[in-house]
């Protein structure tokens, strides 16, 4: 079923166009989740390789939490203007009303109030039945476990006990009124291949790959990025300025830097190669309990 | 760090890696999580803070004392870390210098066989382990022979926990006997016996110092080097069309995935449905025109001539073409908890193109540990049956064997959405390409234009003893008083003559009604209003018998009484004999009714006489035109 003729990357370019083109052909509002890190990027232009010469027929979409890094905000809209693509913003405006911030509300509060229950919001409000996100089955032990094509009922809610079978790519895109699905068309990428890919292709990136000079704060182990006023810094805490870039991005008080010097893509993957954590483990969200992940994704969480 | 050049070499080298996709199965406790955990342990593919995490669950959850239990590497949902087993099939990835593997890691519980043959559908190669203290058990039967079914051509057969009988080499032969045997007839080109010891890397990475007596090679050592590629390339071209591009009035072109063969600017192609054919103009892409696409590109392709292309149609060269049917033989895996029902429709998959389609025929049911073929009405969850399929319209497709983008289908639930069988098509069915339409000259609209009437057919439904019958008949007499030319088709009447060979079985009724519908049709093409007294408890076969018919034809009428009242009516004794258990299968008290949703008409019954009710459904019928 697998030729051998294609190099590793084209072959999951292919992979990754055939799905990008079923949702297109098969729902009546499909959306793209676009959250500006390196794997939205990818599939982005995997979105534009798919239906070339037209444009992606679907809008793309971030929910702000109003807590991302000020570059990657900068970057979104740079983007999607230079593609001339419709780009709709979100924020779960409830929240903000009752002051949710991940300092005094905790993580987890924060991410459930400004990412899960936002996302829900926006794909009801503008009732999507289907929205693409860029999560890879290398990412967690619950994405190896997912469907490309992820059911989630009227609660917006995943059930992993009972996943529909998904056979060849023979997908079954039918929903009722209020279920829709989330599909993940880089579920068989890996962080190595986002990179590799970035690299062939030479697309943008967000600057805080990048190794910089950056204030930043020890937290709970992690390094945090000083991104602006609005961050409460604790007694005895000065920010030190360091040599920093992020390996995924996220909300800024949650999304811990590593100490590097790679100022290039090559160089960025070659620190892959000698790298001894994953990508997540800078993310704060994904420490807070057990089987987080898959507690959150029940809920509604991409 | 990693010199650029150094780098350069090394990405290309990563790029050029041949790729294999396999599954490990099996029974349940055969240690398929723990060889999968083992082999990216021992490969050093895991990062730190996963180590961690498992040496953390290990202690939590662990099945295996202080020691690391692989197994949590890849059980990844909470359900199945609590109960110790495997729910879902989970993708894992790893790598070696010759080879990028994508791995997927099956269960073994048979409840779950729908998510082992999930993972086997893009498999090229099996890994189907057996406890080596307990042999060849029913489970590894039924997943080789699934294997089998999905189009597997290698399997290593890994006899794992061999350190637990001694590393004892007669226990492996006779293993290795007793799976040969049986695997003869399921067409693998190669099969590959290896003793393993997943907890402790025995002949895993590389071959064990404890069973000197083996002299083939390390599981990983295999799976670098087997050749399980096929010749997808090589055969017919076929590239089912997914979606029509079409930016502007200048440009038109048909975007899929090539299923098979290749294809090049001026080549000859066909359009398997309609027959048309034209030349390939331009192969478009993103990054260019392309002078040759092959199988696995995703593309778009533009034709020379303005012909009528959409999604799922299949592109093919004239010279060899897909079939083209609106009925086949297939084998199909069921995978839903409600039993197939022969005669009810269901939406089919194949490639890009979904329709309607019902099981006409079902041959035989597979006995999974004999192989032997069982008569059978029906299929339930995880039985493999062999049948024939009926479409309501024709489709392009090869058989399974040759292609399985263009032999594979799913069935849909059309109520639930469910994806309730797999099938791998067999052949087509002549009887299709040569029965044709006969095109009669006196026709539908003449006949009823003669009986200053629109046909129609009026379907009441509801439960025994509803008055389904009673109002019908009074209608009936209504109509006819004014020179209206009617026809009633009555349950019980239609079960003494055309069905007396079905019972009450779910299958059986979904049968009945499919008669009862077709007959409807006819006598709607003779131009009469049918009266139709049926219980037809299942939405599925109500919307089966409308969709024989045009729209507006068919008016179904819910007799809406409760159960209560018709139980206190039950003018046969029914409901007594069903509550006391005699009857098997009877609606309402033994076997369900679905409630109308789209009904035309409700008529409550209760505290009415039935000719108040039939008055009424005259009055309708006078405002809808179907009588003047």
């Amino acid at each position: 079923m697998h030729s051998t003729r294609h190099s590793h990357l084209k072959r999951l370019e292919a992979e990754s166009i055939h799905i990008i083109r079923e949702v297109a052909a098969e729902f009546r509002n499909p959306v793209m989740l676009y959250s500006i890190g390196k794997d939205s990027g990818v599939m982005l232009h995997l979105a534009l390789k798919a239906f070339h010469p037209s444009k992606p027929p679907f809008p793309l979409m971030h929910v702000d939490t109003t807590w991302k890094f000020r570059d990657m905000i900068k970057f979104r809209d740079e983007t999607a203007s230079r593609l001339g693509l419709e780009l709709i913003v979100y924020t779960n405006q409830d929240g903000v009303k009752r002051g949710i911030n991940p300092f005094d509300s905790g993580s987890s509060l924060h991410t459930q109030v400004m990412k899960t229950e936002a996302l829900k919001q926006a794909l009801d409000k503008y009732g999507f039945d289907a929205a693409f996100g860029g999560a890879r089955r290398d990412e967690e032990k619950s994405r190896a476990k997912e469907r490309v094509f992820s059911f989630r009922n009227a609660q917006h809610a995943w059930d992993p006990k009972s996943q529909r079978p998904e056979l060849w790519r023979v997908y079954n895109t039918r929903v009722n009124k209020g279920e829709s699905i989330r599909v993940f068309p880089l579920s068989n990428w890996t962080e190595l291949d986002i990179w590799q890919y970035t690299m062939m292709e030479k697309l943008p990136i967000v600057p805080l790959y990048f190794a910089a000079r950056r204030p930043v704060v020890m937290r709970d182990g992690a390094m945090i990025m000083v991104d602006d006023e609005r961050m409460p810094l604790k007694q005895g805490e000065t920010p030190e300025m360091k040599m920093v870039r992020f390996r995924t991005l996220g909300c800024y008080p949650l999304t811990g830097a590593v100490e590097s010097s790679a100022v290039t893509l090559e160089e960025i993957v070659a620190e892959m190669f000698t790298a001894r954590t994953s990508e997540r483990q800078g993310r704060v969200i994904d420490h807070d309990e057990n089987a987080s992940m898959e507690k959150k994704k029940k809920e509604g969480y991409f | 760090m990693t010199a650029p050049l150094d780098l350069k070499a090394y990405l290309a080298q990563q790029e050029n890696k041949s790729f294999l996709r396999f599954l490990t199965c099996g029974s349940v406790d055969d240690g398929k999580s723990t060889l999968i955990g083992r082999l990216l342990y021992d490969s050093k593919l895991l990062f730190e803070d996963h180590l961690s995490a498992l040496e953390k669950d290990s202690k939590k959850f662990g099945t295996d004392g202080e020691n690391i239990d692989f197994a949590l590497l890849v059980d990844g949902l909470e359900a199945e870390r609590e109960q110790g087993i495997t729910i879902d099939v989970a993708y894992r990835f790893f790598a070696t210098d010759k080879r990028k593997f994508i791995v997927a890691d099956t269960p073994g519980h048979e409840q779950y066989t729908r998510n082992m043959a999930t993972g086997a559908s893009n498999s090229d190669l099996a890994v189907v382990l057996i406890d080596a203290r307990k042999g060849v058990l029913t489970q590894s039967r039924r997943h080789s022979y699934i294997c089998s079914l999905l189009g597997i051509r290698h399997i290593v057969l890994a006899v794992n926990k061999i350190d637990l009988v001694g590393f004892n080499q007669v226990i492996f032969d006779d293993i290795v006997k007793d799976y040969r045997a049986f695997a003869e007839n399921l067409g693998f080109a190669s099969l590959v016996p290896i003793p393993i010891s997943a907890r402790y890397g025995d002949n895993v990475i590389s071959r064990s110092p404890r069973m000197p007596w083996y002299q083939g090679p390390a599981l990983l050592d295999h799976l670098n080097t087997v050749d399980a590629e096929s010749d997808l390339a090589a055969r017919p071209f076929r590239m089912p069309v997914q979606w029509v591009n079409r930016p502007n009035l200048d440009f038109r072109g048909f975007s899929g995935t090539i299923a098979s063969g290749a294809v090049r600017p001026g080549d000859a192609v066909v359009v398997a449905g309609s027959g048309r054919t034209s030349t390939v103009a331009r192969i478009v892409t993103y990054d260019g025109d392309l002078d040759e696409a092959s199988a696995g590109d995703a593309v778009t392709l533009c034709l020379a001539d303005e012909i009528d292309v959409s999604r799922g149609d299949v592109l093919a060269p004239a010279a060899a073409r897909p079939e083209v049917s609106d009925q086949f033989s297939a084998h199909m895996l069921w995978m839903a908890e409600d039993e197939l029902l022969p005669g009810r429709q269901y939406l089919l998959k194949v490639g890009a193109k979904t329709v309607p389609a019902q099981v006409t025929e079902l041959k035989h049911k597979v006995d999974v540990n004999t192989f032997e073929h069982l008569a059978a009405k029906t299929l339930h969850l995880n039985e493999v049956g062999y049948g024939n399929v009926s479409l309501t319209m024709p489709i392009a497709f090869d058989p399974y064997r040759d292609n399985r983008d263009t032999g594979g289908f799913i069935l849909i639930d059309r109520f639930t959405n469910a994806t309730v069988a797999a099938g791998m098509i067999d052949f087509g069915l002549r009887r299709a390409t040569n029965v044709h339409w006969q095109a009669l000259d006196v026709h539908k609209r003449a006949r009823a234009g003669l009986n200053h009437q629109k046909p129609a057919v009026l379907w009441f439904t509801g439960l025994s003893g509803s008055g389904k019958s009673t109002i019908a008949n009074l209608v009936e007499k209504a109509l006819f008083a004014e020179g209206r030319h009617t026809y009633i088709l009555d349950g019980d009447n239609v079960r003494h003559g055309l069905n007396r060979d079905l019972g009450f079985t779910d299958a059986d009724r979904v049968e009945n009604i499919r008669r009862v519908g077709e007959t409807a049709k006819l006598f709607v093409d003779a131009g009469l209003i049918v009266l139709v007294s049926f219980i037809s408890p299942f939405r599925s076969e109500r919307r089966m018998a409308r969709e024989l018919l045009a729209p507006g034809e068919f008016i179904e009428i819910f007799v809406d009484t409760p159960i209560e009242e018709c139980m206190r009516r039950d003018p046969k004794g029914l409901y007594e004999k069903a509550v006391a258990g005699e009857i098997a299968n009877f609606t309402g008290i033994s076997s369900p009714y679905e409630l109308p949703e789209t009904a035309e008409m409700v008529v409550k019954t209760q505290g009415r006489t039935p000719q108040d009710c039939a008055t009424e459904i005259v009055r309708f019928l006078k405002k809808r035109d179907i009588v003047p």
